[in-house]
C-alpha cells in the first residue's frame, strides 16, 4: 500500500522528517507553483518536468514517508501549501470529512474516462466526487514454494504455522493490516470496531506472536529472498519485488479473503491552483503516464488502457498483476474506523507488551 | 564585567536552545492536556485523561520494560567500557591516543549502519549460524535476532563508547603513585582497586551508566530493527501516537513523563559528579 520508497531506512527518514517537516512545509507555502506532496518514487521521476512542459506551469514535487505525515501536516496548515496529494483511501475519506478536499470537475479530466468503471465505484467515494484512485491491490500470503510444503491458502497457515514454518513467519507492522489478518481469518469485517471481536482478534494475534519471526512492513520481501522467512503477510505489489529476484516466490490470497487497499489522488480545498491541480490528475491518468507505475513499481493500476499496454511477459512473470478488477472489488475495502482508530493502537500497544 | 562577557558568549547557545528545545518541550508539555480530536487532530479542550493513561498498566508496563532493557544494556556497557578504559588507562602514554581513536571509530559512522550490521551477523542466514555450520555445527540454533537479547546487544554496543570516553578520563588523570603508596601500605591489587581506583574514577562509570541508560530508554530505532518490532519500548510507543495513530497529545503525555524520567536520572548524575569532583580520598 505504500511504494518502494519505504526503504528500511524509512524510520530514520521519519525521524529526521519529524524535525524537518515544520520547516519545509511552511517553506512551501510560500510559493505559488503546484506542490504536488507523493511518496517517494511512486510516480516516474520525470512526471512532473513533462507536466510543467506540457502545461507551462512550474510543478514541484515533495515528498511524504507515510500517508500519517502528510496527514499531520495538512491538518496542521489546514491544507495550505499543497495543491494535490497522493494519499491511501481511508485518509482520502478523513479529508473529505473534515472538508478539506476540493470537489472533482470531471469536465476537467477527461481522462477519467480511461478508469475501469469498478474504480469509479470505490465505496469511500462513489462516483470520484473528490478522490482519483492512483493504483490498488490486495494483501495476502507471499512464500517461497520452493521451502514451504503445500501450496498455503489460509490465514491460519500464517497465524498457527505448522512446525516447519514456526519463527519462518512475518506479519506486516502497520495497524489495519496486522488487525486485518486476524479479523480475515475470523472472517469479520477488515473495519471491524465491535470491542468484543477486536478482544478475540487481538488473543489471537497474542497467540500468532510466538510462532513469528517478525513485524515487518519493509524488508519482508528480502527475508523471504534469503531464507530468513519462508512465508509472510505481504502487499501485492511488495511480493512482486521477492518474484522479480527468485522466481520461487509465489503470492496467493488466502481463502478467507483479502482487504481492498487503494491509494488515490486528491486536490485539497485550500489548493490556489484548482485548474492546473485538475490537469495534473488528468496528466497522471493519461494511458502512458499511468503505465509508468504498473510497470516499475509492480502495482496494479486502476487505468484501462495503461493495464492492456502491459507486456505480456510482465503478467506471467507477476501473475498478481493480471487480478481483474471484479476479483480486486470482492474484497472488502479498508475503510477509515473514525474514533476506533484509538482501539486498534492500544490492541497493537497490547500485542506487543505481550510475551 | 567578566558576567557581560560570559552572558554575551553565551546567548547564541541559548538562543538556540531556547528557541529549538525549550519552545518545543513547552508545546508538548502543553498538548499533553488537550483531547484528540476525532480525525486525528486536536481538541483544545482541557483534560487530563492521556496523563492517566500513561500509568494505565498496560502502558506502565512498557515503561518499566523499557527501563528494564535500558538498565540491563546500561549496567553490561558499564562493566566493559570500565575494564575497556582502565586498560587503555594503563597503556603507555603515547599509545593512549591511538587506542582510544580505534574505540570511538565506529562511532563516526551511522547509526543505522552500524544496527544493521547485528542483523547481517545474527540473522538465521548470517555470518555467526554461517560460522557454526562451516566449523560442522549441524543442528538448528537458538533464534538470535529478534529477541530482547538482541536489542540489548545493539543498545551496549551503540553507547559504550560514551562509557569508555567518560571513565577514561578520571582513569588517565589518576596519578600511579597513589596506588602504590595503597600497596606500599600493604593493601592487595583488589583492595587497593575497590577502596582507592574505583571511589576516585566513580564519576565516570556513573556519567557513563546514566548515558547510556536515557540514551536507551528513548530508543525505538534498535527495538524496531534488532526487536523485530517485536517490542514497543517507550520510544516506539510515543513514535506510534505521533507517526501512526494520530494521536498527539497522548504522544506528549508520554514524552513528559520519559523526559522526567531521564531528568531525575540526569540530575542524580550530577549530583553524583558534583560529590566526585571534590577528589581524593574520604
Amino acid at each position: 500500500m505504500k511504494g518502494k520508497r519505504l526503504s528500511a531506512f524509512a524510520l530514520a527518514g521519519a525521524m529526521s522528517g519529524a524535525l524537518a517537516s515544520g520547516l519545509i512545509s511552511s517553506g512551501a507555502a510560500l510559493a505559488d507553483p503546484l506542490t504536488v506532496s507523493n511518496w517517494d518514487g511512486y510516480m516516474a521521476p520525470d512526471a512532473i518536468a513533462k507536466f510543467n512542459e506540457a502545461s507551462g506551469n512550474t510543478a514541484e514535487l515533495v515528498l511524504h514517508a507515510t500517508n500519517e505525515e502528510i496527514m499531520g501536516k495538512i491538518i496542521a496548515s489546514g491544507g495550505k501549501g499543497y495543491d494535490v496529494v497522493f494519499v491511501s483511501s481511508p485518509f482520502a475519506e478523513v479529508l473529505f470529512q473534515m472538508g478539506l478536499t476540493e470537489p472533482l470537475d470531471h469536465a476537467k479530466i477527461p481522462n477519467l474516462a480511461n478508469l475501469y468503471p469498478e474504480a469509479t465505484e470505490l465505496k469511500h467515494d462513489p462516483g470520484n466526487t473528490f478522490s482519483v484512485p492512483y493504483a490498488w491491490g490486495t494483501t495476502g500470503l507471499c512464500y517461497r514454494s520452493d521451502l514451504v510444503e503445500g501450496t498455503p491458502d489460509s490465514w491460519f497457515n500464517l497465524l498457527a504455522p505448522v512446525d516447519a514454518l514456526k519463527g519462518k513467519v512475518t506479519m506486516l507492522a502497520t495497524d489495519r493490516w496486522l488487525l486485518g489478518a486476524g479479523f480475515l481469518a475470523k472472517g469479520y469485517s477488515v473495519n471491524e470496531t465491535d470491542p468484543a471481536k477486536l478482544a478475540e482478534v487481538r488473543d489471537l494475534l497474542i497467540a500468532a506472536k510466538k510462532t513469528l519471526l517478525a513485524y515487518d512492513d519493509t524488508t519482508f520481501y528480502s527475508k523471504l529472498v534469503s531464507g530468513e522467512a519462508l512465508l509472510v503477510e505481504a502487499w501485492d505489489g511488495w511480493c512482486n519485488y521477492g518474484i522479480a529476484e527468485n522466481a520461487d516466490i509465489r503470492y496467493v490470497v488466502p481463502k478467507e479473503g483479502s482487504d481492498l487497499w487503494a491509494d488515490t489522488m486528491v486536490i485539497l480545498k485550500a489548493s490556489e491552483n484548482k485548474d492546473a491541480a485538475h490537469a495534473f490528475i488528468n496528466f497522471i491518468l493519461d494511458a502512458e503516464n499511468h503505465r509508468w507505475a504498473a510497470e516499475n513499481i509492480l502495482y496494479k493500476v486502476p487505468n484501462k488502457p495503461a493495464m492492456e499496454g502491459l507486456a505480456p511477459e510482465l503478467l506471467t512473470q507477476f501473475p498478481n498483476m493480471a487480478m481483474t478488477p471484479s476479483e480486486l472489488m470482492a474484497h472488502e475495502q479498508l475503510r477509515n474506523v473514525g474514533e476506533a482508530q484509538r482501539d486498534y493502537s492500544r490492541i497493537v500497544s497490547e500485542i506487543m507488551a505481550s510475551n | 564585567m567578566q558576567d557581560r562577557k560570559s552572558l554575551f558568549l553565551m546567548t547564541p547557545a541559548l538562543a538556540w536552545l531556547t528557541a529549538f528545545m525549550v519552545v518545543p518541550c513547552l508545546l508538548i508539555l502543553t498538548l499533553a492536556f488537550f483531547r484528540r480530536g476525532v480525525y486525528g487532530g486536536i481538541e483544545y479542550t482541557f483534560t487530563l485523561e492521556n496523563l492517566r493513561l500513561v500509568i494505565d498498566p498496560l502502558y506502565a508496563w512498557i515503561f518499566l520494560k523499557s527501563a528494564w532493557i535500558a538498565g540491563l544494556a546500561a549496567l553490561i556497557a558499564s562493566v566493559i567500557g570500565y575494564a575497556a578504559a582502565f586498560a587503555i588507562a594503563a597503556l603507555p602514554r603515547r599509545n593512549q591516543p591511538l587506542v582510544l581513536f580505534f574505540a570511538i571509530l565506529p562511532f563516526w559512522s551511522n547509526y543505522l549502519v552500524r544496527t544493521y550490521a547485528w542483523i547481517v551477523l545474527l540473522n538465521r542466514e548470517g555470518l555467526i549460524v554461517g560460522l557454526a555450520r562451516g566449523l560442522g555445527y549441524e543442528g538448528e540454533l537458538p533464534a538470535m535476532l529478534y529477541t530482547e537479547t538482541a536489542v540489548v546487544i545493539g543498545l551496549v554496543y551503540n553507547y559504550l563508547p560514551f562509557v569508555i570516553l567518560a571513565c577514561y578520563a578520571p582513569l588517565s588523570r589518576l596519578n600511579p603513585e597513589i596506588a602504590e603508596a595503597s600497596s606500599d601500605l600493604g593493601a592487595s591489587g583488589w583492595t587497593t582497586f575497590r577502596r582507592v581506583i574505583l571511589p576516585m574514577s566513580f564519576t565516570g562509570l556513573a556519567t557513563g551508566f546514566v548515558f547510556v541508560f536515557v540514551l536507551s530508554i528513548g530508543n525505538f530505532v534498535t527495538p524496531a530493527l534488532l526487536g523485530g518490532g517485536q517490542f514497543q519500548m517507550v520510544g516506539n510507543l510515543v513514535y506510534a501516537q505521533f507517526l501512526t495513530a494520530n494521536d498527539w497529545p497522548f504522544g506528549a503525555a508520554i514524552s513528559m513523563v520519559l523526559i522526567a524520567v531521564m531528568m531525575l536520572f540526569l540530575t542524580l548524575q550530577t549530583f553524583v559528579a558534583e560529590r566526585g569532583s571534590g577528589g581524593g580520598l574520604r
